[in-house]
């Protein structure tokens, strides 16, 4: 069973990131009006890049080549402390809130690292942009995971889903707003409309895809692929929050996978039926997220103080 | 006017020898005086302010000719919208006069006039605020630089990241507002106008700026018709008539889309992108090329347009306009869509006015320019016979993005109605014949000739201007795009926008490189 267990979190990560994106760019091509890639064309393209030979900048550092291998081996490593499909993490620790925080924030800071070291004004431009979007949603996050933790008995992310069982109405409460700020962060950090555009060709309005304009071959396929899987972690908290505990480990993984392939058809379609933020306006938007993640915090300081 | 000046109608031509020579100072006087002055935003006084903006003439043409010994003579057209004719002057300059007082400095409109005119003769406005290349773009072009701990500067191309043209554009931003863009250019000029000279054809003609192939090869075809003598029959006149609001209709559709695009809006992308291929797709039906390539010559148009083909065509115009009328209404009730369209990108009808913005984007900022109605061919005619009965668009000229994209809408739909009258007419003149036959081509010209013609393509008034000499050869060709002037509106478009919003900016207008390289 541990066993088990292991190979599907593993086939769960490697798979499932390019099949969120493929079957995002599917629901886009439907409201478009077209037929569209097949939804595994994400992993065709990572094979593709893979591939590749490299084409790096004459003045770039090690720094460039280097973020791409600390920017995988950090969201794999955080993707170790989220309950995938099979509902429970592979480290379950108390506190893995802050090592898979600031392990993201590592990848990200090499991101930005990585960016300005091709000395582009683009990429400086890009790394400026989610520089400032991170700061602001970062502490939103704290606050949202560490409230919802704090009513559910048990600092690790494995007990997220006892808060609707031990919170009450309160937890319901809690839930929902979680759901709507993680997924309003799914859209920020994943880089989507209206936030983002991934599939613009404007370097002047990108944010994530300026800062890996100098990227090919596998460092690319690997940004990538993290940028993804970061968004399957995201998606993987909501199912979490979502799925009740008394559920069994199959049910579990056929929730899990309808909440994730749910998020991608929701966020396709609101990439076909919205126009991108301007710029300036992306911020009300990120404090969206902040204000539901008030509104957490002080719901869970009324339960646990209030009676 | 006075004696200074001769007039000239669209489309036709006069005689070399009877345009004025005056003195450079005096062309210079009377020329601004005909044109206004201009406020702050060049350097100029307050109290040139001559005329109210809108009774002023517009400078259409300012350029140089050879004038043999190391002369040069330098020519100035100017339009009147009001009346609908031309005015043109000229001043000599003898081989050793290698300055003079700017235009500029009094009326900002001549900017990029007073830069190619020195490009091309080496005679040096005095007091001209920006003079840098046009077309030789050299390696040590000075930029404008902005100093500051903050200031950090942006340089997009030649290279761009879509399948476009070549040009430079700097930003100097703060953070993420712009400051000033300043664009460079020339990376395609490839001698156009010289080669008009050595080889002119409608081939040619219709190569010079790919996305306005029809009113390219319209405005040399009616220069030539002028030049030669020639007549077109009516329908040869209402096919031409079809296929110019047919390419307008065409980009235009494609613009929005590209808007649509730019704000990853999808849905407008798609249905657009899909509307705008049944257009030109009916082009390739009427002219065997989907950007009507080959379709007009000297003398009339090389194809016919059958009766099933009318049909075909009206069935799908009809489909076209539905859905673009359909998608259009969506978009602007989508918040999100509006948010990012008004108020972006602001050029405001003063400073558009100065700078001698035209076409699509004049329009836009409140000046209701159009060639079509001011300076009208036999069927865009307000009233008569031949009257298609068509009526001018009086847009709202908030000179944001918002404004340039329901302008579009509009002229899309006027556009339709254009052609479903056009159609209709065609029946009327079922045997007349479409050319007048290959001998055109090879026709005289008029000999000593100054001949002009304003095509409103869907960018703006196109200006081909032609000189012939004593043996009727052609000496100087002209070409002015709406982009040649309308490059700095974009400029001014973007100051205090975010650095994020210039390609929305851009698309907006939509200006030609090669149209302004040339």
């Amino acid at each position: 069973m541990e066993m088990l267990t292991k190979i599907l979190n593993l086939i769960i990560v490697l798979i499932l990131p390019f099949l969120m994106i493929g079957v995002i760019k599917k629901t886009k091509a439907f409201w478009g009006g077209r037929k569209g890639a097949p939804v595994f064309q994400p992993l065709f393209d990572f094979i593709k890049l893979i591939k590749k030979d490299f084409v790096i900048s004459k003045t770039v550092s090690f720094v460039f080549s280097l973020a791409p291998l600390v920017i995988l081996a950090c969201t794999l490593f955080a993707a170790l402390f989220i309950p995938l499909g099979t509902g429970s993490a592979v480290i379950n620790i108390e506190a893995g809130l802050i090592i898979f925080a600031y392990i993201l924030g590592l990848s990200k800071f090499f991101t930005l690292i990585g960016a300005m070291d091709t000395g582009s004004s683009f990429e400086g431009m890009g790394a400026s942009r989610e520089a400032c979007f991170t700061s602001i949603v970062e502490p939103a996050f704290f606050m949202i995971i560490a409230s919802a933790m704090a009513l559910s008995g048990n600092l690790t992310f494995d007990s997220l889903s006892k808060i609707l069982v031990n919170a009450g109405g309160y937890g319901v409460l809690i839930v929902i707003f979680a759901v709507l700020a993680l997924f309003l962060m799914l859209l920020i950090e994943g880089c989507r409309v209206p936030v983002d555009d991934p599939a613009t060709h404007l370097e002047l309005t990108m944010i994530h895809e300026v800062m890996i304009l100098d990227n090919s071959a596998f460092d690319l396929a690997v940004i990538s692929y993290s940028a993804s899987l970061k968004m399957l972690l995201i998606s993987s908290l909501i199912a979490k929050l979502i799925i009740p505990e008394t559920v069994s480990a199959v049910e579990y993984l056929g929730f899990y996978l309808l909440v994730v392939f749910a998020i991608s058809v929701i966020t396709g379609t609101i990439e076909s039926s919205t126009a991108r933020l301007r710029m300036t306006h992306i911020f009300e938007f990120i404090f969206v997220m902040s204000s539901f993640a008030l509104i957490i915090l002080s719901l869970t300081v009324a339960r646990m103080f209030g009676g | 006017m006075n004696l200074n000046w001769i007039k000239i109608n669209n489309n036709s031509k006069i005689s070399l020898l009877d345009i004025p020579v005056l003195d450079i100072s005096d062309l210079r006087i009377e020329t601004i005086s005909l044109c206004g002055g201009c406020s702050d935003a060049f350097g100029g006084s307050k109290e040139t302010f001559s005329k109210p903006f809108l009774h002023r003439l517009r400078p259409v043409g300012f350029f140089g000719k050879d004038w043999g010994r190391g002369d040069a003579r330098l020519f100035v057209v100017l339009a009147d919208d009001s009346k609908g004719v031309f005015y043109v002057s000229s001043a000599l300059f003898k081989a050793g006069i290698r300055e003079y007082d700017s235009f500029t400095s009094e009326v900002p409109a001549f900017h990029m006039f007073e830069r190619e005119f020195f490009e091309e003769f080496n005679i040096k406005p005095v007091g001209h605020p920006w003079l840098k290349p046009v077309r030789k773009n050299t390696d040590n072009y000075q930029f404008f630089e902005m100093d500051g701990e903050e200031v950090h500067r942006v340089a997009v191309g030649p290279i761009h990241a879509g399948v476009i043209e070549p040009g430079h554009f700097r930003f100097m931003c703060n953070g993420e507002t712009v400051y000033h863009l300043e664009i460079a250019l020339g990376y395609q000029h490839r001698g156009v106008e010289d080669m008009m000279v050595r080889m002119p054809s409608n081939r040619l003609a219709e190569s010079v700026c790919g996305d306005s192939v029809i009113a390219y090869n319209l405005a040399y075809s009616k220069l030539m018709e002028s030049v030669k003598g020639v007549s077109v029959s009516s329908k040869a006149q209402l096919i031409r008539l079809l296929a110019l609001e047919m390419e307008r209709a065409a980009i235009h559709i494609g613009d929005l889309g590209a808007i649509a695009g730019d704000i990853a809006y999808l849905m407008g992308a798609s249905v657009f992108g899909a509307t705008r291929t049944l257009v030109i797709n009916t082009m390739l039906e009427f002219s065997g090329s989907r950007f009507g390539r080959g379709l007009i010559t000297i003398g009339g148009v090389n194809f016919d347009i059958e009766k099933e083909k009318v049909e075909r065509a009206k069935k799908t115009f009809d489909k076209v306009e539905r859905d673009v009328k359909r998608m259009v209404k969506t978009m602007l009730k989508n918040s999100s869509v509006v948010s990012r369209l008004e108020k972006t990108g602001t050029v405001n009808m003063e400073r558009a006015l100065e700078i001698g913005m035209s076409g699509l984007a004049a329009r836009a900022s409140g000046i209701n320019i159009d060639s079509r109605f001011d300076f009208p061919d036999k069927w865009y005619a307000a009233s008569g016979a031949d009257s298609l009965g068509i009526q001018r668009i009086h847009p709202k000229g908030t000179g944001d993005v918002n404004a340039r994209f329901k302008i579009r809408y509009k002229e899309i739909l006027q556009s339709f109605s254009i052609i479903r009258k056009a159609f209709e007419k065609l029946e009327d003149f079922a045997h007349e014949p479409v050319n007048s036959g290959y001998e055109v081509l090879n026709k005289e010209n008029a000999k000593d000739v100054f001949a002009i013609s304003a095509i409103e393509g869907w960018r703006g008034e196109i200006i081909h201007i032609a000189m012939t000499d004593g043996a009727g050869r052609l000496s100087r060709y002209k070409i002015k795009d709406p982009s040649f002037n309308n490059w700095y509106g974009l400029a001014l478009a973007v100051r205090n926008n975010g650095v994020s919003d210039f390609p929305l900016c851009n698309k907006s207008f939509n200006l030609s490189y090669c149209g302004c390289d040339l």
